[in-house]
């Protein structure tokens, strides 16, 4: 760990963002195949509300905001089960309660602005080492998780019924899936701040599913736009003086256009 | 019947969705080596019996026994494969390879420690051979053909090598000669293999060419016996005459 302060913020920076985005790379692979892609965009909104009770009670933000989006993806997915609501309609009910919690809570907490609003743009550059640390194992175990269950989620993601009568525990899994994509979001709000965690669930994975021919091609290809953004988005915010969390989100666009004109170039 | 025999025992099942029964008082075994065949008309309950066996919903009333172990405590699934019915609604994006599609069945698991990369490829090229798909291993899933995709899925409910398959309409959208291979390769299985199977379909040459019981469903059972008992009984009359069975020529 001593290394690991000794390095300067924008390695740090570096390091971290590339293990949340390409966490948030891999799981967008499969929420966008699971047409869960926008839960990312619900539970960043109720994550804001998550940090402003954190600021309210005076405890940790983050840690607030993760206990209160992994409560939100769990209802989510609840009520998509149990009230046979659709998942964007569940993510619609979850998003702006959250949202208006967060604008309550932060009125009544008096600290609406500097704080408040650090989160919603995200600056990875600005983080402190501690929580930049934090954020490169959280996202490693994330991804740990994800390709140690790789075959089952993607089985799961196929075909739920088909894999439930092979002996997958499909309930277990979509659990699992709930907690990694609240862990992730709350990563990806540190990187690229509330407003633009969607980008990095959606953005890299679409573009690799645009050109794989296979499953572990498209998440290859995903981490692949993933890591190409952060280092070029860090090194634009860097020298241009912009905002990382802008610059990153539109260097995953670029390379989006990119794999789009390449697979119809394959395609013709 | 010898317990050994009896891979499955449905007792007394009855199933309702949301208050509607679809499944009343069913009852029948299923012996090793048995080629069974579900027939009826549309919605008389054939996939929900199937899945009810599966474990996918839990009987409203009556129990499933699977192996000799209730339903809810089996744990061999690498025993059973499954085609479900209209397996070919495909997500067209979907990026897995045909190879991935079947390796998804490979799970690993205290059965299967130790089955190394080299040991999975050829279980999983073996299957693609048997239905005639090895040539497509490396092609993306949405890129195939209807009848291609169900192929696969039948690939991929072998590739554990089960003792026990169910196929619930398999050949929907499968073209003719190639349903004929598809039967005969289901006969092998089921004869030189002794590999048990079920298979819900409405095509009565394919019940008369290689089916040794047959179940008829309308909610109820309506009959169960021996395909030559089948040919005899009312339930094999009605079902003729009131065009619930369809011939195709094999
Ligand atoms: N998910 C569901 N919710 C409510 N009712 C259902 C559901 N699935 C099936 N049913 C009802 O249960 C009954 C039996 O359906 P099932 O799918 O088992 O029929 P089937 O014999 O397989 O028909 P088919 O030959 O068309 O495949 C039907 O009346 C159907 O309307
Ligand atoms: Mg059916």
């Amino acid at each position: 760990m001593e290394a690991f302060f000794g390095y300067g913020f924008f390695q740090r920076a570096l390091l971290a963002g590339l293990f949340v985005a390409i966490a948030c790379a891999i799981l967008g692979v499969f929420l966008i195949l699971r047409r869960d892609a926008m839960i990312g965009h619900g539970l960043a909104h109720v994550t804001f509300g998550g940090v402003a009770l954190g600021l309210f009670l005076n405890v940790l933000p983050l840690g607030a905001a993760l206990v209160v989006a992994i409560l939100a993806s769990l209802a989510i997915m609840n009520l998509k089960e149990r009230a046979g609501l659709h998942g964007d309609t569940a993510i619609g009910i979850f998003s702006s309660v959250g949202m208006a919690l967060g604008i309550a809570l932060a009125t009544l907490a008096g600290r609406f602005n500097a704080d408040l609003l650090s989160y919603l743009f995200g600056d990875i550059l600005a983080i402190d080492a501690l929580e930049v640390g934090l954020s490169t194992v959280l996202a490693a175990v994330v991804i740990i998780a994800i390709l140690a269950n790789y075959r089952r989620l993607m089985y799961l993601t196929f075909d739920r019924e088909a894999a439930k009568a092979s002996g997958v525990k499909t309930a277990h899994l979509d659990v699992l899936l709930a907690i990694l994509t609240s862990v992730t979001v709350v990563l990806g709000m540190k990187v690229v701040g509330i407003l633009l965690v969607t980008a990095l669930l959606v953005i890299p994975a679409a573009a690799g599913l645009l050109l794989a021919v296979s499953f572990k091609q498209a998440l290859l290809f995903s981490s692949l736009v993933a890591s190409l953004s952060v280092v070029f988005g860090l090194l634009a915010a860097f020298y241009l003086d912009l905002p990382a969390s802008a610059t990153v989100v539109l260097f995953s666009f670029l390379l989006f256009v990119v794999f789009f004109l390449l697979r119809r170039k394959k395609l013709s | 019947m010898n317990e050994a025999r009896e891979l499955i025992r449905v007792e007394g099942v009855s199933f309702q969705y949301d208050s509607i029964p679809v499944l009343e008082e069913v009852s029948f075994s299923i012996a090793r080596g048995d080629f069974m065949a579900i027939l009826g008309p549309n919605g008389s309950g054939k996939t929900t019996l199937v899945k009810l066996i599966l474990g996918l919903f839990r009987p409203t009333k009556g129990r499933v026994l699977l192996l000799g172990k209730s339903v809810e405590e089996f744990r061999a699934w690498f025993k059973i494969g499954y085609v479900p019915q209209k397996a070919t609604h495909i997500d067209p994006f979907f990026p897995a390879s045909a190879r991935e599609v079947v390796a998804m069945a490979l799970l690993s698991g205290p059965h299967v420690a130790g089955r190394g990369k080299k040991e999975e490829d050829e279980a999983v090229t073996l299957a693609l051979e048997r239905v005639g798909m090895a040539a497509f291993r490396n092609r993306p899933i949405g890129s195939l053909s209807g009848g291609q995709q169900q192929r696969v899925i039948i690939a991929r409910a072998i590739v554990n090598a089960p003792e026990l398959l169910f196929l619930d309409e398999p050949t929907a959208g499968v073209d003719a000669a190639t349903q004929g291979l598809f039967y005969e390769m289901l006969h092998r299985l089921n004869k030189d293999q002794r590999i048990t199977i079920i298979l819900v379909t409405h095509d009565i040459g394919i019940v008369n060419k290689h089916v040794t019981k047959v179940a008829c469903l309308n909610q109820r059972l309506v009959f169960h016996g021996t395909h030559a008992e089948f040919c005899q009984s009312e339930a094999f009359k009605t079902m003729l005459a009131s065009g619930h069975l369809v011939s195709h020529t094999h």
